[in-house]
């Protein structure tokens, strides 16, 4: 009962912070000077004065600014993101058919980053000062320092281009033609690159933390007595010791997943991953202020539902919180 | 010495076709699927509604143009089997292809192309190109015929590449005509009468087309499929044609890059085909305010900055000399103007003479716009180099094109680096920035407060000349007056360049490059 009354109060802050985020951002994007009347003429080549009052008028700009943006929160409010001004095409539509790809690259990264850090740091805090320790954290520091364009592009040069292992960029090869199975292995050959380098920058975070809690933990007297009565090292570490160094973890991993989304607009833009990464950066480019507070939304609703579900996984892994508001 | 070049260049191609006719080797190999790539996503596939480079490609794959262009600015048939121009250059007849189709089997009259004008007249950014066309008269099926209002060569080159698409009345005739440019149709289950027809364009991703059977050229296309993938980052794209999943594309701008790939066997890098678009890269000045406003000031800054150091050190060897606001590689480029060799002291004098003397090391201060992130070294190299004559220059990014665009178009700067296309024409792309009719009317107007009577007296002349010879000298009158004038102080050409593999047979290197059918274009074993 308790935990459905605090999800309902999650989720109006939620609903508050949502309509926060549009009118914030639709001010900001108001504020800058020029509109997206020029970039639809610099896409052109260049217009005359005539045609660009009238795209003015077409998507209308040329209305005050409360005008513009009471129009906007109506439409958002019948579950209507506008039209997209630049791509010609309800953003509903857009963003639609970006999101799987978005969703499959960050989930599969952050599975990956969590998985592999967890891994890394539980080897690394059974031997904290051996050799393998000081390689994982270095590894980690180093995936986590890089730039993760630069990652990115290095890895192209070594798998695709030397290696000829993974295809350079895209979700799939549309020239390929087979059944279900051909194109599972064609877009996982296509996600292992943008998943990796996106899954680097995270790896980190992750491993040093489970690396410093799992020795917190492995301190602690229950692990004496689990030792004392004669469980092998494994038995300790995997069974009893693991589960209570999880819960930090999954707390950052769920608070980490806004800059997971933020990072996929860089891995998604260097492996030209058709999601909504590669989507916003264009809108961005293009002002194309619909699509763009279409895209907002979306991460806000995204990073929202995932805080709730870290919150879910938090009770399942914590029986201490289950009582808790 | 270019065009002594260039006719060189057409006959040692012309020998070498005959060379290669006799062993008969280059013949061009049906099937195939061509992968070709686009630097960012379409906006519009319909090229009657939307300009640009970008549409351009595919664009002139889906919709057929009346004429076509080859690499010596000789227009040729294509929709139009045969055209004429009357004595008075007052009327224009084409004669239309009687085998021409819509991907949807509807046969192409000329009702199209009279409803295509109209449609272009409407929408298209390039009202020059169409305004002097009063009336498509259609007397039958096959002929259209073009009432001008006044003799207007630049329509030749208005009616090819992706400038004059010919687009089906049966499909986009179902709303009013400003509407075309918001029609369904746009992006998805597009028809037109090109070579190819459309099978899918997925945002972000793809477009896809096939070969169209019942193109109106018999045994064209060679092609069966053009798959266009949309890469954005210049850096996968040139992985992905060094390992050959690329092979071909266009626009390549980054100088870094073209020189790598120009060291990897198997491509081809050049920068034949883009004389059509004409990108001019440039200095701009705003002649109406502060010390620009006299000339001696700008041609001191013409002399104090270094063009040879932009295009060999900054863009490494990539780009052409552009003494003029016309493309070198178009007919009417006249290079015989003042070229402004770097001197200093030369600089220092006009500045002395325009009355502002060195002050301590300084004379005065200017600021500097730049559009996009790419030209940022042009932009710190003239600030760097005018501090050595005393001008002080700060520089102004824009958070993004747009806040640029609304600075230039109201003539808020006072120099800005600029990139400007010719389109085909001078009376297209070139007038639009001396005209002094057009000043301050949004980007890529004259942004630069420039007027002068002559100017526009030969611009109004040049633009009505049906004489070939006539027109060229105009031009070049033209062209010297800028040049002595300097409202734009005119550096080099964009470094856009075509990569494509050994495997391409007949790159599109035509003056329209890509923006042009692709349908001798053929894939080797």
């Amino acid at each position: 009962m308790q935990f459905l009354q605090t999800t309902l109060i999650r989720i109006f802050y939620a609903i508050v912070l949502l309509v926060a985020v549009l009118v914030l951002n639709f001010s900001l994007m108001h504020l800058a000077p020029g509109d997206v009347a020029d970039t639809i003429s610099q896409s052109m080549g260049g217009a005359d004065q005539e045609l660009l009052d009238r795209i003015r008028s077409d998507y209308g700009l040329d209305q005050p600014f409360l005008v513009q943006l009471g129009r906007y929160i109506a439409g958002v409010l019948q579950f209507d993101l506008g039209f997209s001004f630049f791509y010609n095409q309800p953003v509903t539509k857009l963003i639609m058919e970006r999101l799987p790809a978005t969703l499959l690259l960050v989930v599969t990264a952050q599975l990956l980053a969590l998985f592999l850090g967890v891994f890394l740091g539980v080897i690394s805090a059974r031997k904290p000062n051996g050799l393998t320790s000081h390689f994982v954290t270095f590894m980690a520091l180093f995936g986590y320092a890089a730039p993760v364009f630069w990652t990115g592009i290095l890895l192209l040069i070594g798998f695709s281009l030397h290696l000829h292992w993974f295809p350079v960029a895209g979700m799939r090869d549309v020239t390929i033609s087979g059944g279900f199975w051909v194109h599972f292995v064609d877009v996982l050959r296509h996600l292992i690159l943008p998943m990796i380098t996106l899954a680097s920058i995270f790896l980190a975070l992750y491993s040093r933390l489970a690396r410093a809690t799992m020795m917190e933990v492995l301190g602690s007297d229950y692990v004496r007595t689990a030792k004392s009565k004669g469980l092998s090292q494994r038995q300790v570490v995997y069974k009893h010791a693991l589960k209570n160094s999880l819960s930090p973890v999954i707390t950052l991993a769920g608070l980490q997943f806004s800059a997971v989304i933020s990072g996929a607009v860089l891995v998604e833009t260097v492996f030209s991953w058709p999601g909504l990464g590669t989507l916003a950066f264009q809108s961005i480019i293009a002002r194309d202020t619909p699509t763009i507070l279409g895209i907002l939304f979306f991460s806000a609703l995204v990073v929202i539902v995932g805080n709730l579900l870290t919150d879910i996984a938090l009770r399942l892994v914590d029986p201490r919180l289950r009582g808790r508001s | 010495m270019k065009q002594f070049l260039k006719g060189t260049f057409t006959a040692a191609a012309a020998l070498s076709v005959l060379a290669t006719g006799v062993i008969a080797e280059d013949t061009p190999k049906q099937g195939g699927t061509l992968v070709t790539v686009l630097s960012t996503n379409v906006r519009n596939l319909n090229s009657a509604v939307q300009s640009g480079i970008v549409t351009g490609y595919p664009g002139a794959q889906l919709f057929a143009s009346p004429l076509r262009y080859d690499e010596d600015w000789t227009p040729q048939p294509y929709l139009a089997e045969s055209w004429n121009v009357s004595e008075d250059g007052l009327t224009v007849t084409l004669n239309l292809a009687k085998n021409a189709k819509f991907h949807d089997g509807v046969a192409l009259t000329s009702k199209d192309v009279a409803f295509s004008v109209d449609v272009i007249k409407a929408n298209h950014p390039f009202k020059s190109m169409f305004a002097p066309v009063e009336s498509v008269e259609t007397p039958d099926d096959h002929t259209a015929v073009l009432k001008l209002s006044k003799p207007h060569p630049a329509l030749m080159l208005a009616m090819s590449g992706q400038l004059m698409s010919i687009i089906p009345q049966h499909i986009y005739g179902d709303v009013p005509i400003d509407e075309v440019k918001t029609h369904p149709r746009n992006n998805e289950n597009t028809v037109g009468s090109g070579p190819f027809k459309l099978v899918e364009y997925k945002s972000g991703e793809h477009v896809i087309l096939e070969r169209f059977d019942d193109f109106f050229i018999e045994g064209r296309p060679y092609l069966d499929k053009v798959v266009m993938r949309i890469i954005s980052d210049p850096a996968a794209r040139a992985i992905a044609y060094e390992n050959g999943e690329v092979h071909l594309g266009a626009f390549e701008s980054l100088p870094r890059i073209i020189n790598r790939l120009k060291k990897v066997d198997g491509l081809t890098v050049t920068s034949e085909g883009y004389g059509g678009i004409g990108p001019l890269d440039w200095l701009a000045m705003n002649t109406t305010k502060g010390p620009l406003a006299d000339v001696r000031v700008r041609k001191a800054i013409a002399h104090a900055v270094d063009k040879n150091f932009i295009r060999n050190a900054l863009m490494q060897g990539t780009t052409d000399e552009s003494r003029t606001g016309i493309h070198p590689d178009s007919p009417f480029y006249n290079a015989d103007v003042e070229a402004y060799e770097l001197d200093l002291d030369k600089a220092n004098a006009l500045l002395d003479e325009a009355g502002f003397p060195m002050n301590g090391g300084t004379r005065f201060a200017l600021t500097i716009d730049f559009g996009w992130p790419g030209v940022k070294p042009q932009v710190e190299y003239v600030k760097a180099a005018l501090k050595k004559v005393g001008i002080d220059v700060t520089v102004r990014a824009s958070a993004d094109f747009p806040t640029w665009a609304k600075r230039m178009g109201t003539m808020d700067f006072d120099m800005s680096w600029d990139t400007v296309f010719n389109w085909g024409d001078p009376v297209i792309g070139v007038h639009r920035t001396y005209n002094s009719e057009n000043i301050a009317k949004g980007v890529w107007s004259n942004t630069q407060g420039y007027s002068n009577s002559r100017v526009d007296e030969l611009m109004a002349m040049a633009a009505v000349e049906n004489d070939m010879a006539k027109r060229t000298a105009l031009y070049a009158e033209f062209q010297q007056i800028i040049a002595d004038e300097l409202p734009v102080y005119h550096v080099n050409t964009l470094p856009y360049h075509t990569v494509y593999s050994d495997k391409v047979g007949n790159p599109p290197l035509g003056i329209w490059g890509t923006s042009t059918p692709i349908d001798m274009t053929y894939l080797k074993d």
